[in-house]
């Protein structure tokens, strides 16, 4: 029994992959959506599934290079974002439009994604089995 | 089908846990199984036995913990964010049942579809 | 794929980012839930954007909730209310579910 993963070993696996999507469309530190996102997402890695994570809207603002929590006393977890490669979570996808909104671009963020029109962003959720937005 | 439901915030301050419910029942009247309900974020709060809420609206808590009872429904309230939350063991509703995140994914993976209720 | 909008368009811009990504068709469709029924409402700025879509995506909104807000005569045409085991059929007919919170 291992009480982080739930009760359930990895190597007890049913064989069954999934393509997992976690979708992220809220800022950081305003509300605890991106930092227990993520705390599922790295949960996932020991299922063996086939993970992606796709930010939209202010969930691209989760990925910014620069975040300096200690006056605000909360944990920085953004370090976070690049320790998912580690865990072989890579697929990471960002919305062009969000980006471009909100004046950012690939070079402004902490982790390599993939930058993807709202079209094909679209296209890649259809793909999906399960998709989980927080 | 099977059904995974996840319920993201708790009750009363935001409709989601109460949509989740009538989808729930709206499952088991249509002859569907749910495989289990994971409650995370501020679900975790639905499970809470301390509710007392005024007399004349629905009981959320209770009203999980009888469908829970009535259907052999799973209902798994995160240990992470029910830590956080103040929820535990002792103030527990009956019917809900404490765990890790591994139940959510397994239930992603073991149930046919799976439905998110949150803001 | 169904997408589940549960917020106001008049006060988030979760329905706009949905069918921004989602409203091209290809099979989708949209259901509105809680809040997000009033999207489905007449002679509104979000209702014309819905509108504009019904050619492309099939639109839901869940009967329950337009009935608690008091909009079932203003309901825009085009889109089809369902119950909530209408909106279980849904989840069922469609080969995955996404809710954009």
């Amino acid at each position: 029994m291992n009480e982080t993963t739930g009760g359930i070993e990895d190597d007890e696996g049913s064989g069954i992959v999934k393509k997992f999507m976690f979708v992220n469309r809220k800022a950081p530190y305003g509300t605890i959506y991106a930092l227990e996102g993520l705390e599922v997402v790295l949960i996932s890695a020991a299922f063996d599934q086939d993970v992606s994570m796709a930010f939209l809207d202010d969930g691209v603002y989760q990925l910014v290079k620069g975040q300096h929590t200690k006056a605000i006393d909360v944990k920085n977890f953004s370090p976070t974002y690049r320790a998912l490669e580690g865990y072989d979570i890579e697929k990471l996808y960002v919305e062009r439009e969000s980006l471009e909104m909100r004046g950012l671009n690939a070079g402004d963020l902490l982790v390599p994604v993939e930058v993807l029109s709202s079209a094909a962003m679209g296209d890649l959720m259809k793909t999906q089995d399960v998709v989980i937005g927080f | 089908m099977k059904f995974g439901i996840m319920v993201n915030e708790g009750p009363y301050t935001h409709q989601a846990t109460d949509s989740a419910y009538q989808f729930a029942k709206a499952t088991l009247e249509k002859g569907h199984q749910i495989y289990r309900v994971f409650f995370y974020h501020d679900g975790v709060n639905n499970a809470t036995r301390l509710t007392e809420p005024p007399q004349d609206d629905r009981n959320v808590v209770t009203r999980w913990s009888k469908l829970a009872e009535d259907h052999g429904i799973d209902l798994v309230v995160c240990v992470a964010a029910a830590l956080r939350r103040g929820i535990c063991d002792e103030n527990l509703a009956p019917g809900f049942r404490i765990s890790g995140l591994g139940q959510l994914v397994e239930a992603g993976i073991q149930a046919d579809r799976l439905v998110v209720f949150g803001d | 794929m169904l997408h589940i909008v549960n917020k106001s368009p008049f006060e988030n811009t979760t329905l706009a980012s949905c069918l921004r990504v989602a409203g091209k068709g290809g099979g989708s469709a949209l259901l509105l839930i809680e809040d997000g029924v009033y999207a489905a409402t007449k002679n509104s700025v979000a209702g014309n954007a819905v509108h504009g879509v019904l050619g492309d995506i099939q639109v839901y909104a869940l009967w329950p909730d337009v009935e608690a807000r008091g909009i079932q005569d203003r309901v825009l045409e085009g889109v089809k209310m369902v119950d909530y085991g209408g909106f279980v059929d849904l989840v069922v007919e469609h080969s995955n579910v996404q809710s954009w919170l």
